[in-house]
């Protein structure tokens, strides 16, 4: 029975995908966008199952389908494992998978490919679910390298416009670098252990006492972290996630802010055994974590495209969650992530419904005074902007404030530059909220003439998602966490609840100010001095800079892109031409030397018989003489 | 049998054998009438028949006589063959001119 079930979550969307395919196109835009949902959600119902199960019986279910690969001392079972983790990850995963492919029913109506887009969206949810429900990290790969798949897919899903096709390339190619980094941790502990298998390699790596002072071990875990640093974003390989906003606004919402990239934390939490035993590791992972929150903080600063925006803004949350990986509050980060996935796919969907509204406009010097015409839309986004910014009671307050209050417990330093993050990322998303919503309507007359509220197939899942980020925090209120309870059968330890005491509360105060400084900033600025972000060519100063992310796409262009253009351009002008050179030059002589040979063949008999004679004669002469 | 070997000394077969084998190759090699050609041709498996013989009375082994009926039988079917060709070419070319006979070239 559960064994069925669990084939049944895993394979839902991937009949959905199937459908799509085949099919899609015949059955019309309607059902194809039905079955797309339905697939999602009998797999969402199939979840909810599973985790009703575990809190029954407390015990993970695993699901051995067959033996995958088997060699002598390596053994790979085809297999799937459900315990806390995996199914509180499929619950977000395929709960807001199915809040967004409701959305994308109309969102993407008008699009000819209509179907396509289905039919990717659910493979990428059926990858999702094989990245997270494997039993080992192999199976783990094959869903970790589908959604990357997937990711390229959707992003450049307008195909017809180069930049995004490039985008797309960007994306594939970045979280390449990562995979390959994630791949060699995979050989590394495959050759240390012999097994990919979490629990095998949890017993074998606490039961090896002797394999704590090899350093290949630190490499493992080093080379995890960079795949996870690809595929969730951080430093140095963040670039590609901005550039990712040029696919549909469902994609960005589902893909790049609620699941996809946080398979990176998913991975480093399903292996914090390995890194709990790795500390440089962890210092590496908490010190990149912060510098991505407060890099990628500043940058979304000034970004005027409200998909920018928000593509920064999720960086800097991804920073701020392996910021709490670093400092090994798995469950904190877990927590951070839930929370994040709610408020950021309302944020991209309101974001989306607003772009739907102006007819694809992003620039928010064109957006302003939208609250009236889409009261649903910003309601939703400003409850989510609410618990983005960290206010009290918020989802995004108790979340960001358990990992600033580890940060504190565990290094000031890095609690300061992630405060500093958190007043940043209260500052532009209001920005975004007064530019968008509040003032006067910038853009041109016949936009504002056809301003609209978006159809209830779009505010229905920002109305849940809103609610959601709303009271998200519950699941994880300080002192009295169930989220933490939940864990504890998956962490193996009982968690020391917080003891709520007088710094707690000041460091609540001192979030919660922060915040408040961000928001005032933001009114006094936007609202007050009724300013608006300049003209490209007018930003100066240190927003130019901001603006144009230090620079840092330029930098890579620099230092790695051209300079490998180079080399291909070295090895095809020099290194390609001397090869083929010789090649050629061997057919030329054999040429050659056969167009000589040829006159030989005159078809003079006396000719032939004397090279005959000759010929026997050496031969003979060999034999017997020599 | 020895008699024969006695009075004339078995190297002398050799000589002989390998001077008519030069001779046949030579003239396979110079001359370019096709009968003439043909005729060297003979006179090669005729040394190596002599030569046959020779060794088959000197090792007292009657196989090497043997030997010689097979090659004279196949030369003489040879040479049946060989000059009814000789034939049809030179009614086609009306000449047995070697350097005429260029129709193999390459």
């Amino acid at each position: 029975m559960e064994k069925k079930l669990a084939l049944v979550l895993l394979l839902a969307p991937f009949c959905g995908f199937l459908f799509n395919v085949f099919l899609g196109k015949k059955a019309g835009k309607s059902i194809s966008g039905i079955i797309g949902t339905l697939s999602v959600l009998i797999s969402f119902f199939a979840t909810t199952y599973f985790f009703a199960l575990l809190q029954s019986t407390g015990q993970p279910v695993q699901v051995d389908l067959f033996q995958w690969i088997s060699l002598e001392k390596f053994n790979i079972d085809f297999s799937f494992l459900l315990d806390q983790l995996s199914i509180l990850w499929l619950l977000f995963v395929t709960g807001i998978g199915t809040l967004i492919h409701m959305y994308s029913i109309s969102y993407m109506h008008d699009d000819e490919n209509m179907h396509k887009f289905f039919a990717y969206l659910n493979l990428f949810v059926f990858f999702m679910i094989t990245l997270v429900m494997g039993s080992n990290l192999l199976i783990m790969f094959i869903g970790w390298e589908g959604v990357g798949l997937c990711s390229y897919l959707l992003i450049g899903f307008w195909y017809k416009n180069q930049e995004y096709n490039d985008a797309a390339k960007k994306a594939f190619i970045m979280n390449r670098i990562g995979d390959l980094g994630l791949l060699i941790g995979l050989f590394i502990l495959g050759y240390l252990f012999h097994t990919l298998d979490y629990a095998t390699l949890k017993t074998s790596i606490l039961s090896n006492s002797a394999v704590l002072s090899n350093p290949l071990l630190s490499i493992a875990a080093l080379c995890l972290f960079i795949g996870a640093c690809g595929k969730s974003a951080q430093i140095p390989l963040y670039t590609w996630l901005p550039d990712a906003m040029a696919g549909p606004t469902p994609v960005s919402a589902l893909i790049h802010a609620a699941t996809m990239v946080t398979a990176g934390i998913f991975m480093v939490t399903r292996m914090h055994f390995l890194f709990d035993l790795t500390p440089y590791v962890q210092d590496i992972i908490a010190i990149v974590g912060t510098i991505t929150a407060v890099v990628a903080a500043s940058i979304g600063l000034v970004q005027t495209d409200i998909k920018k925006v928000l593509a920064y803004s999720t960086v800097s949350q991804l920073g701020l969650m392996f910021l709490a990986l670093g400092l090994g509050a798995y469950e904190v980060a877990v927590f951070h992530v839930i929370t994040h996935a709610f408020f950021k796919a309302c944020l991209f969907l309101g974001s989306g419904s607003v772009i739907h509204a102006l007819h694809g406009e992003q620039d928010m010097r064109r957006m302003g005074g939208l609250r009236k015409a889409m009261p649903v839309t910003f309601w939703t986004m400003m409850i989510s902007t609410l618990a983005i910014a960290g206010i009290f009671p918020f989802a995004g307050f108790w979340s960001k404030d358990e990992i600033l209050m580890t940060a504190f417990h565990g290094n000031i330093v890095l609690w300061v530059i992630g405060s500093i993050a958190s007043i940043m990322t209260a500052f532009y998303m209001f920005r975004l909220m007064y530019l968008t919503f509040f003032q006067e309507f910038r853009g041109t007359e016949e936009q504002k003439h056809h301003l609209h509220e978006s159809p209830s197939l779009i505010t229905i899942p920002l109305i849940i998602l809103a609610f959601l980020a709303a009271i998200g925090g519950l699941i994880s209120l300080p002192g009295n966490s169930w989220l933490n309870h939940y864990l504890e059968p998956f962490f193996n330890k009982a968690h020391e609840a917080h003891h709520l005491g007088a710094t707690e509360y000041t460091l609540m105060a001192i979030a919660t100010a922060g915040a408040l400084l961000g928001i005032g900033i933001a009114y006094s600025k936007y609202i007050k001095q009724n300013q608006l972000p300049a003209e490209d060519s007018e930003i100066k100063g240190i927003a130019k800079v901001l603006y144009n992310k230090y620079y840092v796409d330029e930098a890579y262009e620099a230092l790695f892109v051209n300079p490998l253009y180079k080399v291909s351009h070295f090895f095809r002008k020099y290194v390609e031409e001397a090869v083929s050179g010789f090649v050629f030059g061997l057919g030329k002589l054999t040429n050659e030397i056969g167009n000589q040979g040829k006159s030989v063949q005159n078809g003079s008999i006396g000719l032939y018989l004397f090279a005959f004679v000759i010929g026997v004669s050496s031969i003979l002469i060999y034999l017997f003489l020599v | 049998m020895d008699n024969i070997l006695q009075e004339i000394g078995m190297e002398n077969y050799i000589y002989l054998s390998v001077i008519l084998f030069c001779i046949g190759v030579f003239g396979v090699l110079y001359r370019r009438n096709a009968i003439i050609m043909f005729m060297s041709i003979e006179i090669m498996l005729n040394a190596v028949n002599l030569l046959f013989v020779a060794f088959s009375t000197y090792h007292q082994d009657a196989q090497g006589q043997v030997f010689v009926f097979f090659s004279m039988a196949v030369a003489a079917a040879e040479v049946a063959v060989g000059l009814a060709i000789l034939v049809s070419i030179f009614r086609n070319l009306n000449s047995i001119d070697i350097d005429n006979l260029k129709n193999l070239k390459g």
